[in-house]
């Protein structure tokens, strides 16, 4: 039988990969933007999951609202990284140091 | 029994187009990955019998945030395989903290399965007469009707954002002026001429 605690390994082990994916790959700023995606959506499952489990709505109505911010979020980050390869010519996290003074 | 089937086949293409899509060498082919994910989550949600969320999942997702993807991924003209250079330089320092990590949150589920924490009581319960969208929508439009415009709010804050973000005046094209080619009248664009034969017309 399908538990609650089957839903949360996936999640953790999906979370881990979203974070693996911002250790890994340091200097391409999409796929650290798509990694966030993933944790997000391992927070979303968590949260669907304990809705179910506990029988109670607001764990889905919340997981709304992180869908809600990691849009937000999705279109903001890359509207920002448009605009900095414009100026910049390059989307490598290694070459983000304008502001170090 | 067909519940356990589809559970398990939903987690294995989730976790596995999870793992690829930060692995893929080619942006594009992560974004793809990105999206299968997606849609197996959104079957997991369906299987927890969150049908809104799923679909939600599905439209949002599918729909704009990973088509947005797209559109970037291929309008910067970018060397991936420049990018791709130093994965390796970080590959152990992340593979221990993630390895760390997943330890770490499975040991927490197992203390929270063996009967630790004692939530608080349930604020709206799942009536199993209502359908799921139903019961959200009735929930969001009551209680939750401020945080929901807030939500909006959110959205309204980051697409005005991304427009005055992205926006650029260019120099270097004539844009179309609207006002001015309604303003513009036939008597200031044209004239009556007579002109005498054989002279032509002072321009």
């Amino acid at each position: 039988m399908i538990g609650v605690t089957h839903y949360l390994v996936v999640s953790a082990i999906l979370f881990t990969l979203g974070v693996l994916g911002i250790f890994m790959n340091r200097k391409n700023l999409i796929v650290i933007l798509m990694a966030i995606e993933l944790i997000l959506l391992a927070v979303n499952l968590n949260f669907v999951a304990f809705s179910a489990a506990l029988s109670d709505l607001v764990g889905q109505v919340f997981a709304m609202f992180v869908l809600t911010v990691a849009a937000g979020e999705a279109a903001i980050g890359l509207a920002i990284l448009v605009i900095y390869f414009r100026s910049r010519g390059t989307i490598s996290v290694d070459d983000v140091n304008r502001m170090k003074g | 029994m067909i519940q356990l089937i589809a559970f398990y086949l939903f987690a294995v293409v989730v976790i596995a187009s999870g793992a690829l899509t930060i692995l893929s060498r080619n942006p594009v082919h992560s974004v793809l990955w990105l999206i299968l994910a997606f849609f197996n989550a959104a079957g997991l949600m369906v299987l927890a019998g969150a049908e809104f969320i799923a679909m939600l999942l599905v439209i949002v997702y599918v729909g704009a945030v990973a088509v947005l993807f797209l559109f970037v991924v291929m309008m910067l003209d970018i060397d991936f395989a420049e990018l791709r250079a130093g994965v390796m330089r970080y590959a152990a320092i992340g593979l221990a903290l993630a390895v760390a990590l997943v330890a770490e949150i499975i040991i927490a589920i197992g203390a929270w399965s063996a009967g630790g924490l004692q939530l608080g009581r349930r604020i709206a319960p799942i009536e199993s007469d209502v359908p799921n969208i139903e019961a959200i929508g009735r929930l969001l439009y009551t209680r939750y009707l401020f945080i929901f415009e807030g939500a909006g709010l959110v959205l309204l804050v980051a697409m005005i954002g991304a427009i005055v973000l992205t926006y650029r005046q260019r120099s270097d094209v004539r844009p179309q002026n609207v006002s001015r080619q309604i303003n513009r009248r036939s008597k200031d664009a044209t004239r009556n001429m007579n002109p005498p034969v054989g002279q032509g017309v002072e321009l």
